[in-house]
């Protein structure tokens, strides 16, 4: 789309010197894969840990004024009532009701907030909030400043809290699932929370780019290899993402779609104001017409835009589609009619002229078991 | 590095034919398989199905996309590998081997005139270095 010349994370070298193959995301360079392959490095996650390098993401930082509540009127979950120390998801959505961006909200101190938004919408989302926010809380993009790494994987959390320093091990292993704050890790100072985008337990770590990505990284890849760590690509970020239903923005939601059609109607706080609450409200009492649910494809690997088909008529689009290494078996996510919503609706995915049976099923597909 | 078999001949879309009187194995080569990542699903034409050169004959896709596989002879499939299709990651592990994908009765011997040599495949690819160059 763009002609730019691509962005470069501050771990740009070390994914070369890892042997990385590199392709453009969303105006970056970034690894989709190392020479392991995308199926290693999925297994190595699920089994051990991974170690993601997730700089492309947008940091957006809200600093003082009454900064809490004015992003609980601009963000779909409950912000006001976030503790310090405690992450929430939630969405931007616009005053039709439609999505905007995903994020996640970091309350690192009484007046300070991390906002993490997707790297395609850093633009979007920073024009879509200042236009909404009160003067008095000023909106600061740090996203070309902050890197972002992630452990995730059974043994993350201890690979992490091995290296960290100042007394911090315990209170990191012990930290809960959105749970963030401050700490030294291999002597760098991070922001660490325990969140992800893989279906398992661990860490993002939140680091100064230039001076803190590359020592961070290489002591993580250092302490968490004999444990199994391994460095992974977004080829499969992209298929742990999807087999714990995880919704990646541009492929299952965007502004044609709603929270309650992409059933994250949980993320909405409808007895709060928000922008985009009226529109989704009433969205809730005449009931969604199309839903995102999750097929298993019995015969071929459905992919974003393939038609799904009901008795030879197009009744649907999957949004993302892949073989799923844990699962075993092809999954996919699609937009279908509520009446063709119900688990067990046997439906069909054209694939190359082909209609290719389906089933909707039960999702996440995984679930991590401790 | 990508190995080039010296016994084989090649197509430049990167299959690969091993002739055994007027029946020739084919498969993909181990640069293609390294081009497409981990292969996961693998459609291959029925025994009695009909190739033709240069046509699609079937899809190996890996977990980001799918590929066609072109025949690189024309004629009857006498065997697919149902190996293959239970087990497509054979196509990674050793696709000179257990990752063949169909055996075909030549059509016409002709056709192999026009396969690329393995230096001239090593050219196409990009390999400078191997034995036989021209």
């Amino acid at each position: 789309m763009s002609e730019a010349p691509l962005l470069r994370t501050a771990l740009h070298a070390e994914h070369v010197a890892l042997g990385a193959k590199l392709v453009p995301f969303a105006g970056w360079e970034m690894p989709i894969q190392y020479p392991a392959g995308i199926l290693a490095e999925h297994r190595a996650t699920r089994a051990a840990a991974g170690l993601f390098d997730l700089s492309h993401m947008g940091e957006l930082r809200f600093r003082g004024g009454d900064a809490l509540a004015a992003l609980d009127r601009l963000v779909s979950s409950d912000i006001a009532g976030l503790a310090v120390g405690r992450a929430r998801y939630g969405l931007l959505a616009n005053e039709r009701g439609t999505i905007v961006d995903d994020v996640i909200v970091y309350r690192l101190a009484a007046d300070d907030l991390l906002m993490v938004v997707n790297a395609s919408n850093v633009a979007k989302d920073r024009a879509h909030l200042a236009s909404r926010l009160p003067a008095a809380v000023p909106l600061a993009d740090e996203s070309l400043a902050t890197a972002l790494v992630a452990v995730q994987g059974p043994r993350a959390a201890g690979i992490v809290a091995g290296i960290a320093e100042d007394g911090m091990a315990a209170i990191l292993a012990a930290l809960p699932t959105f749970g963030v704050v401050r700490a030294r890790v291999a002597g760098i100072e991070v922001i660490a929370a325990r969140t992800g985008y893989t279906g398992e337990d661990g860490f993002e770590l939140f680091v100064a780019a230039a001076a803190g990505a590359p020592p961070l990284w290489r002591a993580l890849l250092a302490a968490g290899a004999p444990a199994g760590l391994v460095p992974v690509g977004l080829g499969a970020r992209d298929t742990l993402r999807l087999e714990a239903r995880l919704a990646l923005y541009g492929n299952d939601i965007d502004e044609t779609t709603t929270p309650l059609e992409a059933g994250l109607g949980w993320t909405c706080k409808l007895d709060k104001d928000f922008c985009g609450r009226d529109a989704i409200a009433r969205e809730k009492e005449r009931g969604p017409a199309r839903r995102l649910v999750g097929l298993v494809v019995e015969g071929g690997i459905a992919r974003h835009g393939h038609a799904v088909v009901d008795g030879g008529v197009e009744v649907g689009r999957v949004t993302s589609g892949t073989y799923g290494p844990t699962v075993g078996a092809n999954i996919a996510l699609a937009y279908v009619p509520a009446a063709r919503a119900t688990i067990g609706t046997a439906l069909a995915v054209r694939i190359r002229e082909r209609d290719v049976p389906a089933r909707v099923v039960r999702t996440p597909w995984y679930r991590r078991t401790v | 590095m990508s190995t080039v078999p010296e016994e084989l001949r090649y197509s430049k879309e990167h299959e690969w034919v091993r002739v055994d009187g007027d029946v020739a194995v084919v498969g993909i080569t181990h640069f293609a398989q390294e081009q497409l990542g981990d292969v996961v699903y693998a459609e291959l034409p029925e025994k009695g199905a009909t190739v033709r050169q240069h046509a699609s004959m079937g899809v190996v896709e890996s977990v980001k996309a799918a590929s066609d596989v072109y025949a690189p002879v024309s004629g009857e499939v006498l065997e697919r590998n149902l190996k293959v299709i239970e087990r497509p990651e054979l196509v990674n592990q050793d696709p000179y081997g257990d990752g063949w994908m169909v055996r075909v009765r030549l059509a016409d011997r002709g056709e192999l005139q026009p396969l690329l040599s393995p230096a001239a495949y090593r050219e196409h690819i990009g390999l400078n270095a191997g034995a036989g160059g021209d």
